[in-house]
């Protein structure tokens, strides 16, 4: 049997290669890992955590410190932090050094154009994994729908939609 | 550097007005370069944004501003969530905060989708909605999905111009 530790550390390194379009692109696939193929945890454990990361200061990624803390205490949480950043920091380090010099070049623009239509799909379906996690009844739904209405026409400041939706949580209705 | 709700739109206040390190279009640059590469765009950027100014140190240290207070801050939070995740009430008000961040991301998915679906004559839009029904439909692993769309979403790009 695979250490917990070595799982974390292959799984997380691996996908940070191919989370294009950012740490929200790989929610399905950590979803899937931690929760469908490991059951690291539940459903539910899995909500609690994007919504930790989402309100904690800082970039969305550290969802991965929570994960690992989860699975293997701090020393979880410190490999899957440096699992998820580490190769992909090794990649921009190399790529920053020669992709000044290769601007107008036909390769470059085909590559950044071809994987934008991929990241919207991604980040499309963290959407719907984690609807699905997230929005068991009615009330639940709605709030999803509203701020979702709310973001995309105005500029509102997410805490205050997060305070709001924290409050509207306690009142035990989702 | 501490930043709720993505780091970004902070990011370019510090550096392109008010220390000036970079103009606004080395900042796009940088910006599109690190969310074409795969991973934490953040995290890229910071690495590529600090390779610019001091090298492999730059870049370390930048990373390590960015990265060491939030893993630190959201440390002490799973420590808490173990304790206290069973308690009702947090978790009443996770669901409302998921529900409410499952938003978001859809109104940034629908920002995206905008402008790619109202060109006409665009490959982009069947990549996107492949890429989505291999993810969420099918739910196959999402390193396979990327490698068996990347080539031809590339190729696509290539061929039209």
């Amino acid at each position: 049997m695979k250490s917990p530790l070595t799982a974390l550390a292959g799984y997380f390194a691996l996908l940070s290669l191919f989370a294009v379009g950012g740490a929200n692109a790989a929610i399905p696939e950590m979803h899937r890992m931690s929760v469908e193929v490991m059951h690291w945890m539940s459903d539910r454990q899995f909500a609690d955590m994007f919504a930790i990361s989402q309100v904690s200061p800082g970039p969305n990624v550290i969802i991965v410190t929570l994960i690992g803390y989860h699975v293997a205490g701090m020393v979880g949480a410190a490999v899957a932090t440096a699992a998820m950043c580490g190769p992909t920091c090794l990649l921009a380090f190399f790529v920053s050094r020669t992709w000044d010099r290769v601007k107008g070049a036909r390769w470059r623009m085909a590559i950044q154009t071809g994987l934008v239509p991929l990241s919207l799909g991604l980040i499309g379906a963290s959407a719907f994994v984690l609807a699905r996690s997230a929005d068991h009844n009615i009330y639940a739904g709605l709030i999803t729908a509203v701020t979702a209405v709310m973001a995309f026409f105005t500029r509102v400041n997410p805490l205050w939609v997060f305070g709001a939706a924290g409050v509207v949580g306690l009142t035990g209705w989702l | 550097m501490a930043a709720f709700g993505g780091a970004l739109p902070w990011a370019r206040r510090m550096i392109v007005e008010q220390r000036r390190w970079m103009t606004n279009e080395e900042f796009n640059e940088t910006f599109a370069l690190s969310q074409f590469l795969p991973g934490p765009n953040v995290i890229n950027f910071s690495v590529v944004f600090g390779a610019r100014f001091g090298g492999a140190a730059g870049a370390a240290v930048a990373l390590a501003g960015l990265l060491g207070p939030p893993v630190v801050i959201v440390s002490a939070l799973a420590v808490l969530y173990e304790h206290f995740g069973g308690v009702e009430t947090l978790s009443q008000i996770l669901a409302g905060i998921t529900a409410a961040a499952t938003g978001l991301l859809i109104a940034v998915v629908a920002k995206m989708a905008t402008p790619m679906f109202l060109k006409r004559w665009n490959s982009a839009p069947v990549f996107a909605l492949l890429a989505f029904t291999g993810v969420a439909v099918m739910q196959w692993p999402l390193p396979y999905v990327c490698l068996g769309l990347m080539p031809f979403s590339i190729a696509f790009a290539w061929f039209r111009r």
